[in-house]
């Protein structure tokens, strides 16, 4: 889990080009859009992109997105159980 | 009403955009396929968490604009028009490779986002909050014509008002690819200070972005004045540009000599010049010609370059070397006419004249 | 002297749901939407991802534009250069030199149907693709196919402002006249379906996969559609010299930037409440005025909700009937305002109100719904007409009928 969620944080910083920040900067448990790092729809949606080409994780609703990338935790924690299933 | 142009904001292959000035040096590029602009500090101007999605036209064109705002030390234009003649083509390319590789499955949207022309007018309304009138023309060699026209009539419209308007375009190794294939460009590298001094066809191509802030009251800071613009759609021959530029100059009021100076597009390519030594010898033999191509190379939207140099040479009442065709002597330069065409498809006229 | 008056005399049209204004109107009246399969792109989303076609080929489009087939040209040109030489031929103009005439054309994508095609040959060998494939790439390009399959040489100008491109063209035209620069301009946008755009919009998740559904709780996303339309607008000197053409008027337009965020509406819809309320400005015209709405209506979450409710605030308790017709014709994007446009003029020639097709309910979000049943008979005198772009580029129409008495 933990080194998933490190994984996580090096992949979001890629893919959303936030090359002021480091992984160390990214709380696991804050959120992620809006108050937290600040991110809005579009990242929302390049995340989404992430996780299925990444790890197969596919998200078709945005009450679904909603909850899947509320952090770095929840990513990672239906990346998880998406392996399991 | 009189429009004058109250600030510039300039990026293109040379060290405009600091200086703020024509600069002391030119840039000689030895080798070139094309020109490229020096890239502006993007972080002084533009806010981390924004700039880290746009793509090199748009930083540029964030920067400039925000920069020809501080010049003309206005802080919320009253109507934001740009022109492109090509627009966000590296985000294009880059949307359209990989929707081909990925054969239209999981696509990156930012890439589609920042592809439309009308990215960067917006960027700059959203940086600044600007709920104003905001357009994009994208007509070829007449895209900045086009902007222009609509913000001087806003202007005529709207008189106290100051208004953001700019011409911006870039290039990327595959756009330079496929207008090589096309045969616009000369075969081998060039020295962009020669660029006259070839034989064969094609010109050099370039890029750049060019804002000003244009204002029907004078500050006493003003550069110039716009006395007249015009453009001519696909002249029949040179005779008809000739009538044209003719009619157009008496348009203003007959009241002056003429031109002082002519800014003319000469780009290297014997056949598209051609036209404007003949414009030369009909109608205006002993004035003097300058020309700009060689700094900041050919583009759609390259009459905005032209502005901003013939506005300088008004404010500082000085020519500088490296533009003039021949050697000359300068008295007073009261008037310049920018005369420049692309392709021979899209003509362009500007009369500018000392504020 | 006082400004000159903009009077349309003539459109043209061709989208899914009918190659002139006559099937236009039959197929508005009819309540028959143009949006199903995709079968003409070749698209691997055919089968989930329905759209407004226009079910001819590129060859008979060319035909029917009375283009030589040498002639490198994009489907976007094909398409803005039939309804362009239509909106001429209501107009009754031959004479190109008669007066100062313009073309402005409104296009997002401009031939990117070609470019695209170019571009899978060349991406992996850059020697590779067919040039007379990408020459039509711009913009521009397809606006100087129709200005030269018109004759049109005193001015041309083209306009992408992302959904909002042809309401601008209309704005700018009538600008251009009443400040007497041209005595008639033909103004309008053309758009062909693409690859790009269709996946563009399906990576933003905001296309619907069933047929969409404008201002409805339940709506999921808009339909892209493609098409082309055309007016020609004159001054009022040239109108007059034949006033039987006179169709409307265009007394009305504002345009304002949302500035809220690259590609969401805000959420109080303050640049569409800003570009309507510019509109009726210019018109001189109050909320009341305002018979009926063609509204930008796209079916997305976003738009749907912040249209409603900036046209809740600008109207108050007195919303005039609405509709979005891209229920009908899909999404054209840089063709929709001057598409809209055309239906308007429908609209008030025949004083028929078309309904927003597929409402079931009422958003919880508004305390107004749009027309569901085509309403004859009505007296309409002013219909607003929204285009909102990505990147907040808002337009605002106002068109009016023209009584043939006022000239006595």
């Amino acid at each position: 889990m933990e080194e998933l969620i490190q994984n996580l944080k090096h992949e979001i910083i890629e893919s959303l080009n936030l090359e002021d920040m480091t992984p160390d900067q990214i709380e696991s448990d804050t959120p992620l859009f809006v108050e937290g790092l600040g991110l809005d729809s579009i990242d929302a949606l390049e995340l989404i992109v992430l996780l299925e080409k990444k790890y197969g994780l596919k998200i078709d609703t945005a009450e679904e997105g909603k909850k899947v990338l509320y952090s770095v935790r929840t990513m990672a924690e239906n990346i998880i159980r998406h392996r399991n299933q | 009403m009189k429009i004058y142009i109250k600030g510039t904001g300039i990026v293109s292959p040379q060290e405009t955009f600091l200086a703020g000035d024509f600069p002391d040096e030119v840039i000689e590029y030895r080798e070139a396929r094309y020109l490229k602009c020096i890239e502006p500090p993007y972080r002084e101007f533009i806010d981390p968490m924004t700039v880290r999605r746009m793509s090199r036209i748009v930083r540029m064109g964030v920067c400039a604009a925000k920069k020809c705002m501080q010049d003309a030390r206005i802080s919320m234009p009253d109507a934001i028009i740009t022109g492109t003649g090509l627009g966000c083509i590296e985000d294009t390319e880059k949307f359209l490779s990989s929707m081909i590789r990925n054969e239209e499955r999981l696509l990156n949207p930012t890439p589609f986002i920042q592809s439309t022309h009308n990215t960067i007018s917006s960027a700059i309304a959203l940086a600044i909050k600007c709920h104003n009138y905001n357009s994009t023309y994208v007509h070829r060699g007449f895209s900045f014509d086009n902007a222009l026209q609509d913000g001087i009539l806003f202007l005529h419209e709207n008189p106290g008002s100051n208004i953001l308007v700019g011409g911006l375009d870039e290039i990327t190794d595959h756009s330079y690819m496929i207008t090589s294939r096309m045969g616009l460009w000369k075969r081998q590298s060039v020295n962009n200070l020669s660029l006259l001094e070839y034989d064969d066809r094609g010109s050099l191509p370039g890029e750049g972005v060019a804002f000003f802030t244009l204002g029907t009251v004078n500050n006493n800071n003003a550069y110039a004045r716009i006395r007249a613009t015009d453009i001519q759609y696909k002249p029949e021959n040179p005779e008809s540009v000739c009538l044209k530029l003719s009619r157009f100059l008496a348009d203003p009021g007959a009241d002056e000599t003429g031109p002082d100076l002519l800014l003319l597009g000469l780009n290297g390519d014997p056949h598209s010049d051609s036209i404007y030594y003949h414009l030369h010898n009909k109608l205006f033999k002993d004035r003097h010609i300058v020309y700009y191509k060689h700094l900041c190379g050919e583009y759609d939207t390259s009459v905005s370059f032209a502005l901003w140099l013939a506005a300088m040479i008004i404010k500082r009442q000085k020519v500088p070397d490296v533009i003039k065709l021949k050697p000359f002597e300068t008295g007073e330069i009261k008037n310049i006419l920018i005369y420049n065409h692309v392709r021979g498809i899209n003509h362009s006229f500007l009369l500018i004249t000392r504020c | 002297m006082s400004e000159s008056r903009v009077f349309i005399t003539g459109t043209g049209i061709i989208s899914a749901v009918g190659n002139n204004a006559d099937e236009v109107f039959q197929a508005l009246k009819t309540e028959t939407s143009g949006i199903g399969r995709i079968s003409l792109l070749e698209t691997v989303h055919c089968d989930d991802l329905p759209a407004g076609e226009i079910k001819l080929s590129n060859r008979q489009l060319r035909e029917i534009a009375g283009l030589p087939s040498g002639i490198p040209c994009s489907r976007t040109g094909l398409l803005g250069l039939i309804a362009a030489r239509q909106a001429l031929r209501q107009a009754k103009i031959d004479d190109m030199d008669a007066c100062r005439t313009g073309l402005i054309s409104g296009t997002t994508a401009g031939g990117m149907d070609r470019s695209e095609v170019f571009y899978r040959s060349f991406m992996d060998d850059h020697r590779r693709g067919r040039l007379r494939d990408v020459v039509t790439h711009d913009c521009g390009e397809s606006t100087e196919r129709i200005a030269d399959g018109l004759s049109v040489r005193d001015y041309v100008a083209t306009i992408s402002t992302a959904c909002s491109s042809s309401a601008n063209s209309i704005l700018y035209g009538s600008r251009l006249l009443k400040s007497g620069i041209l005595d008639r301009v033909i103004v309008g946008g053309t758009e062909a379906l693409t690859l790009f755009t269709l996946n563009g919009f399906n990576s933003l998740l905001i296309l619907d996969r069933n047929v969409c559904r404008p201002f409805d709780r339940d709506r999921n996303g808009l339909n892209l559609g493609e098409g082309a339309a055309f007016l020609v607008l004159e001054s009022e000197r040239i109108a007059l010299t034949v006033p039987e053409r006179i169709l409307c008027e265009v007394t009305g337009y504002g345009n304002a930037c949302d500035a809220y965020h690259q590609t969401a509406s805000s959420p109080e819809g303050h640049g569409a409440w800003l570009s309507m309320k510019k509109a009726l400005e210019t018109a001189k015209l109050q909320p009341d005025d305002i018979d009926y709405i063609n509204a930008h209506g796209t079916g997305t979450q976003n738009n749907d909700l912040s249209e409603g409710i900036a046209i809740e605030r600008l109207f108050e308790s007195g919303i005039p009937l609405c509709s979005s017709t891209k229920s009908y014709t899909g999404h054209t994007l840089g063709a929709a305002g001057a598409t809209e446009a055309v239906i308007c003029v429908l609209t008030l020639a025949n004083q028929i109100v078309f309904p927003n097709l597929n409402f079931n309910n009422r958003m919880e979000e508004l305390h107004f719904s749009p027309v569901t049943t085509c309403r004859r008979d009505m007296r309409l005198n002013h219909v607003m007409s929204n285009s909102f772009g990505f990147g907040g580029n808002n337009t605002t129409i106002i068109l009016s009928g023209y009584s043939h008495e006022d000239l006595h």
